[in-house]
């Protein structure tokens, strides 16, 4: 187990084009690192620099104290999950998870020994005897990660593991590997485009966006206090309504009527006559259902509900708006840019799943002006974060990770001293 | 398929493994008719007798067959080999690599392939007598690698980029030198490609004629083909066809069995380098 330390890391190809620009990123011993953002952002060729598959064009690649630019991948004691599994299908699924230990030249017994191990918390014990062909996609999975975890890796590195497996098992998956490393206790590094995993497994995230960091922050920093437009889009599903806004006091004028900011906020925006507002789809709701004491603390608005979708535990509304030209364009290209086509103008608005809101009507609607975040539409940034909650946020989750890392590790130093004994 | 249809589709196969097979079946009659027999007008012979293997095998010809046959397996078993295993390392290294020149080797083998053989005969025999090669296993084995080299690296560079680049990229992170991931991953997984490779090149050297009978004097290096070729009757009146036929349908054998042992492998083969060569 090991710290991954990046510096100034630089990946250009060959046409001078860089897919990783000066990424900076240290990697706590024990933590559950996500690299996240939408296809070519660079996250699969940072973690191909890590476990040495991509050479450094430049900057310092650490782990566990010592500089590995230089060093092959079977030198850096790394285990790695890819996306596809990369499983050898002439070798059966235990030779396939001693392969590793065959070629560290590790005696038959404790081969045998850490293979049984390995299968017991992956329950493959009834496929060991299998070739990967005959295995389902979920069982080969767990095929890939017993791989990984059979000898005594520095770290992990996951490749988008689940976006082979479909939907109910990835949720199956994403739990079991969360508990993995969590029982093991050991740096594990995971790149995904997909923001549930991003959100649910990791300690930390690191958005990046065409080969830089944006933020790299605990899932709920990333979801209160985004640091720009592009994170505040791509983290949350569904994804944060930009609204445009123009400032006269402490109100912000916007299509759907006057938003009140606080003084720290009307400080921050202070001066600008065009923003955006992003306003999280759970801040609204029906207004007929919110409480009397809770309405003073927000604004009433009346909109035309252009489609509502019922799910059972929530509702969601679809509410068009007009916005000048300028921000629809932007809009347009944010959304381009996170993977996602957005063709109008519209806010996505979450209501009790109780609410009787109709297609095609008129209804009253309540937002929560507390926690609205502004942005500067031309350089995305966010002018009211508040970087203190946010820190505050991220320290509990360290907190957090510490403490069930010692947990985790009390645990084992247990069961081996029971195993002395 | 109704009925009728699946009539004529049997038909028409019968009709044309019947013409397939109408000249092998001919050979086979004629190597068990006797000298006297061959010209008796019929398919089958009067008196079917042994006479013609007996001639070749233990007889007069046997001197002429005997190490023919053991050349020739010799030397195709050796060209084979070598060929397989140079194509396996070329076409690796085309699959994998890239580097400067790679349509140049992989052109330059297509060109080889397709150069007629009869226009390099003569200067080669001109060539082999000046160095000593003539009459030799090695003046042999080496033209025969210039036939069997470029198919089999085109067929091996189609199964090998076949093989997911990631199998070795994995095998390396579990801690594989790039020897070992190609000795313990690549090369199993290629092993039906390079198994297929092999027949198709040993067909080519053990078919070849004009090398055979160009570059050889002697039983030293003659192989089959060109052995058959020299076959003489008892006098100058009799034609050696009995002798021949038996010889052919000698050498026919190992190479049916051969096919019919890994008939779908060899279509799987010839399929793959057809559509992804």
């Amino acid at each position: 187990m090991a710290s991954i330390e990046m510096k100034h890391i630089v990946k250009q190809y060959g046409d001078g084009f860089p897919a990783v620009n000066d990424v900076s990123l240290d990697i706590a011993e024990g933590e559950f690192m996500i690299l996240v953002g939408p296809s070519g952002c660079g996250k699969s060729t940072l973690l191909r620099m890590i476990v040495g598959l991509e050479d450094i064009t430049s900057g310092d690649m650490v782990i566990g104290g010592v500089r590995v630019n230089d060093k092959a991948p079977r030198e850096r004691n790394l285990s790695m999950v890819f996306q596809n599994y990369a499983l050898y299908p002439h070798l059966t699924v235990f030779e396939n998870i001693a392969f590793p230990l065959r070629l560290a030249k590790v005696p038959d017994d404790e081969v045998k020994r850490r293979v049984n191990d390995a299968a017991d918390v992956l329950e493959l014990h009834e496929h060991l005897g299998r070739k990967p062909a005959n295995l389902s996609g979920g069982q080969r999975q767990r095929v890939a990660m017993g791989r990984a975890i059979v000898r005594q890796a520095e770290a992990f590195l996951f490749d988008e593991p689940l976006s082979n497996l479909d939907a109910k098992l990835r949720g199956q998956m994403r739990t079991e590997i969360s508990r993995l490393q969590r029982r093991l206790g050991i740096t594990t590094v995971y790149v995904t485009h997909d923001q549930t995993e991003a959100m649910t497994l990791g300690d930390r995230v690191c958005v990046l966006r065409k080969g830089k960091i944006q933020q790299v922050a605990s899932p709920r920093e990333l979801y209160e206090q985004p640091v720009n437009l592009f994170v505040a889009g791509f983290i949350g599903s569904p994804p944060m309504n930009f609204l445009p806004a123009t400032i006269s006091g402490n109100e912000l004028s916007t299509p759907f009527g006057p938003i009140a900011l606080d003084e720290r906020r009307t400080a921050a925006v202070a001066g600008r006559d065009l923003l955006l507002v992003g306003i999280r789809p759970e801040y609204f709701e029906d207004a007929s259902l919110v409480d009397e004491a809770k309405l003073p603390l927000g604004s009433t608005f009346r909109a035309r509900v252009d489609v509502t979708e019922w799910l059972g535990d929530s509702q969601f509304a679809y509410i068009p708006y007009e916005a000048p030209e300028a921000i629809t364009n932007q809009l347009r290209d944010l959304s381009r840019e996170l993977d996602a086509e957005e063709l109008r103008t519209q806010a996505i608005v979450s209501i009790d799943s109780t609410s009787r809101i109709r297609e095609g009507r008129d209804a009253e609607f309540w937002l929560d002006s507390r926690k609205v975040h502004v942005f500067d539409p031309q350089t995305g940034e966010n002018l009211t974060r508040d970087a203190e909650a946010g820190a505050a946020l991220t320290r509990m989750a360290t907190e957090d990770r510490v403490e069930q890392v010692e947990e985790a590790r009390a645990r084992a130093d247990g069961s081996t001293s029971v195993g002395a004994a | 398929m109704s009925r009728r249809e699946k009539i004529w589709w049997i038909v028409a196969g019968v009709l044309i493994v019947l013409y397939a097979l109408a000249p092998i079946a001919w050979i086979v009659s004629l190597s068990f008719k006797a000298p006297s027999d061959l010209a008796n007008g019929q398919f089958l012979p009067t008196d079917a007798s042994t006479e013609n293997y007996s001639l070749i095998l233990t007889g007069a010809a046997s001197d002429l067959f005997l190490p023919a046959l053991r050349n020739s397996f010799g030397i195709c078993l050796i060209a084979t080999a070598i060929s397989c295993v140079l194509a396996m390392f070329a076409a690796y290294a085309i699959a994998r690599l890239d580097f400067p020149g790679k349509k140049l080797i992989l052109g330059t083998a297509l060109g080889v392939a397709i150069f007629p053989v009869i226009s390099i005969v003569t200067p080669l025999f001109n060539l082999w007598r000046n160095i000593g090669l003539y009459d030799t296993w090695p003046g042999l084995i080496i033209p025969y690698l210039s036939l069997t080299l470029p198919i089999s690296i085109w067929t091996m560079s189609a199964f090998f980029r076949e093989i997911p680049w990631e199998m070795e990229q994995a095998a390396q992170v579990d801690g594989a030198t790039t020897w070992q991931a190609f000795r313990k991953v690549i090369v199993p997984l290629a092993a039906p490609g390079v198994f297929t490779t092999a027949i198709i090149a040993f067909f080519i050297a053990w078919n070849d004629f004009v090398y055979g009978i160009s570059l050889t004097s002697t039983s030293a290096s003659r192989p089959v083909p060109a052995a058959l070729g020299l076959f003489s009757g008892a006098s100058q009146f009799e034609d050696p066809t009995g002798a021949i036929a038996a010889a052919a349908v000698i050498v026919t054998i190992p190479v049916v069995a051969l096919v019919l042992l890994f008939q779908r492998r060899i279509v799987a083969g010839l399929t793959n380098g057809a559509v992804k060569g």
